[in-house]
């Protein structure tokens, strides 16, 4: 039985040591934040002094802040919030969250290097109709960053709301509401080092919010019904400041040694390499389907993921690598993604681990390249 | 007068139906999940999110089976308020989408607000939402329902338990009543599972939802029981992943659900000696609240009623004043919900009570960490406060004349 070696942490990772503290120590305090008297006035505390720390790191007031129970809820609550009366126009590489709640949505394809194109998002706002645009800060398979202060510019001067689903971007590069300029923002805490369980619609001051998609007592400014959970936020407040604190450079230089090795053995980088999240790579193994990666890898002790986790575990072609024009390469690509926690022995495991795949799925090239 | 007992080295909590500790023998069984055993239970491919995924299947059969369900018909959600949600918008929608003509749905005027709203949102989408009253003693009279359905109705939502007053609802006997008319029965189960016994397959329950923190579990997550024979079909709140067979999607919170399931654990091997204990002690406060508290009033029926609730009228000391004058007695004056909501209870009106009366009432909810001590606390300060109050209140009326 081997050692596991995690590289997943886009589906998940382990939780923090600070957000693990908070959690437990949070368990320990009784009370529901909504009840007056004390015990829920000190659970009420937790859970506002939380809502300052993630908001105050995401650039925007507290009160501007909805909690919910992830990234799913969060961009399904603001397209069910913003999209009233507006047209939605959404990137061919948005997570399904975005896609299934933009049903009918007019889509922005993307260029080979996985960057929404601007240039067709401008030619279709340029026609003045109200809309509702939705384009991720990073992809959640590729890692690729895209223009999206570009976007909301565009957005603002055509007179559309911009939303952005954060999910992947929080916690691995500067996000910041203010200087995206979007008009909401949809974070997941356990993306980011926190539980699973929680995340927040980041709303700036000019977003309309005309209901709630989870209506109930009246929490969270009537913007999200149900009783919060207190545990998790606090959980999520110490996760979003320990990734304030992480060397993200220290993530780069491993997650650039693992795709190295992985290059040496014939395998190519799918989007654009300069414009990445920090921890992310996906990576193709040209004529070897990429569920045969991933359980080859599993068998050697690397955890890995063809795309996105989501449902269920079948294996389908990604649509993000389709949209980018990868052809059969979208059926062959990994995504390797580093967590918080990982170290040089890890990437060493992955090297080895890489190579005896490699030789033993594609005898051919290994033999066409000692040919030439 | 009665004396002031001695103050408590810390708060006597008895405000367990706006939410319960979380047991420390829940908090245990969360504690790996919480550190090393990290995978997405979605990340199938791996050994670590196989291991994430066999937790969580393990928790649905804990859950499944206190409330008298099969695994399958376990949706995990972020609690009840969202399965309330996805259960009567989505059966609504789904109904609709499938060319049913039927719009008229039934709930109760003591439903928790997330229920009522819900069934009020449906109606800018067509729907026509009945609030059906409930008599003085908090219980919906099976004949109301009765003539409501001879009008064809789409649905019925009746909570098991009432958040405020802990009357119980004839879940089957009204389930059977809905189902004979064709309609769908949707039941809110989150104050009633660990307190009451569910059994979701004898009774013609469709639809109902439960929540982890009522019953000693961690906030944050719930399930919603969704009948298969027959097979009941929903139009999900909100898409994406397509977790939880496409009903409820999003990663699914493993600690959470492993802690959840262990709480119903503890709360079916646990709900008689529970119950029994927890009636002991309000049986006790009660009556010395009756000796000492001339004129104080229990609302709701006094039989159908969980074992851990007081909702009691005093005769002219405000809640307010009461909850003021005693700050280590954690109870409350309604619900929880939204905070600093100093409305009076709808749910007290709906039971006759005056607006004046309601803003006299005060929930006590007595839990499994309950002490007999914290009681003979409870009881002495409240006999305390009382006279306190009614002495203010005579000396400023005295002022006043």
């Amino acid at each position: 039985m081997h050692e596991t070696h995690y590289f997943d942490a886009n589906a998940s990772q382990k939780l923090c040591p600070a957000a693990r503290d908070a959690i437990l120590l949070a368990f320990e305090a009784v009370g529901n934040p909504s009840s007056v008297h004390r015990p829920g006035r000190t659970v009420r505390r937790i859970m506002e002094d939380a809502r300052d720390v993630i908001a105050n790191g995401f650039g925007l007031q507290s009160q501007d802040l909805v909690f919910t129970s992830g990234g799913t809820e969060a961009d399904a609550t603001a397209i069910h919030a913003m999209s009233v009366g507006r047209r939605l126009i959404i990137s061919a590489i948005e997570h399904d969250a975005v896609r299934s709640a933009a049903t009918g949505a007019v889509i922005v394809p993307v260029g080979r290097n996985g960057i929404a194109d601007m240039e067709a998002l401008e030619t279709l706002l340029s026609d003045g109709n109200p809309s509702l645009v939705c384009l991720m800060l990073a992809n959640n398979e590729t890692g690729v960053v895209q223009p999206v202060e570009q976007a909301a510019a565009l957005c603002r001067r055509y007179g559309a709301l911009l939303h952005v689903d954060a999910v992947q971007a929080a916690g691995r590069i500067p996000v910041r509401l203010d200087l995206l300029g979007a008009h909401s923002l949809a974070i997941s805490s356990h993306k980011l080092g926190g539980p699973a369980g929680v995340g927040a619609l980041l709303l700036a001051p000019d977003a309309p919010f005309t209901a709630p998609l989870v209506s109930g007592g009246g929490q969270e400014r009537g913007r999200r019904g149900g009783t919060p959970p207190v545990a998790l936020i606090a959980g999520f407040a110490a996760a979003v400041l320990a990734g304030q604190a992480a060397d993200q450079q220290r993530i780069a230089t491993l997650r650039d040694a693992a795709e190295r090795a992985a290059l040496a053995c014939g395998a190519v980088v799918c989007g654009d390499p300069e414009h990445r999240l920090p921890n992310t790579s996906c990576i193709a193994l040209p004529g070897v389907a990429a569920g045969v990666q991933v359980i080859a890898l599993d068998l050697e002790g690397i955890a890995v993921s063809a795309g996105a986790a989501c449902s269920s575990g079948k294996v389908q072609t990604s649509h993000v690598l389709q949209a980018m024009g990868l052809g059969t390469l979208a059926g062959e690509a990994i995504r390797v993604s580093l967590p918080w926690n990982v170290m040089e022995a890890d990437i060493d495991a992955f090297a080895i681990a890489y190579r005896r795949v490699a030789d033993r799925l594609r005898p051919t090239l290994v033999q066409g390249h000692a040919r030439s | 007068m009665t004396d002031a007992p001695s103050r408590p080295n810390q708060p006597v909590y008895l405000d367990n139906q706006a939410t319960t500790r979380c047991d420390p023998r829940v908090v245990q069984v969360m504690l790996p999940y919480f550190s090393e055993e990290y995978g997405n239970p979605h990340s199938a491919e791996h050994i670590m999110g196989q291991r994430a995924e066999a937790a969580v299947e393990n928790a649905r059969a804990q859950v499944a089976a206190t409330i008298g369900a099969d695994a399958r018909e376990v949706i995990f959600t972020s609690g009840a308020t969202e399965a309330n949600n996805i259960a009567i918008k989505g059966a609504a929608r789904f109904a609709a989408s499938m060319g049913d003509p039927r719009r008229r749905i039934l709930t109760v005027a003591t439903e928790h607000k997330c229920v009522l709203e819900s069934v009020a949102d449906l109606t800018a989408e067509g729907f026509e939402p009945v609030v059906l009253s409930v008599r003085p003693d908090g219980l919906l009279d099976p004949e109301t329902l009765r003539e409501a359905l001879a009008i064809p109705t789409l649905l019925v939502s009746v909570m098991a338990v009432n958040n405020e007053t802990g009357v119980i609802q004839d879940i089957a006997g009204l389930a059977a009543i809905a189902k004979a008319a064709g309609a769908l029965f949707h039941t809110d189960l989150a104050q009633a599972v660990g307190k009451i016994g569910i059994d979701l397959t004898a009774w013609k329950v469709d639809l109902a939802s439960v929540s982890g923190h009522k019953l000693y579990g961690p906030k944050g997550v719930g399930a919603l029981f969704v009948r298969r024979r027959p097979r009941v079909r929903l139009t999900p709140l909100f898409s994406g992943g397509g977790q939880e067979r496409g009903l409820r999607s999003g990663t699914l919170p493993a600690p959470l659900i492993v802690g959840f399931g262990e709480a119903c654990r503890l709360a079916s091997a646990d709900l008689t000696a529970d119950a029994e204990r927890i009636a002991v002690l309000r049986g006790g406060l009660w009556d010395r609240l009756q000796r000492d508290i001339p004129g104080i009033h229990l609302n709701g029926s006094d039989q159908a009623r969980i074992a851990g609730n007081l909702n009691v009228t005093f005769p002219r000391a405000t809640a307010f004043d009461l909850m003021r004058a005693v700050p280590d007695l954690c109870v409350s004056t309604g619900s929880a919900c939204s905070s600093a909501e100093m409305e009076p209870s709808y749910v007290l009106r709906a039971l006759g009570l005056s607006d004046r009366q309601a803003a006299r009432t005060l929930r006590i909810g007595i839990g499994r960490f309950t002490s007999a001590a914290d009681i003979d606390y409870a009881a002495a300060a409240l006999a305390a406060a009382n006279a306190a109050c009614e002495a203010a209140d005579f000396e400023n009326s005295a002022r006043d004349t």
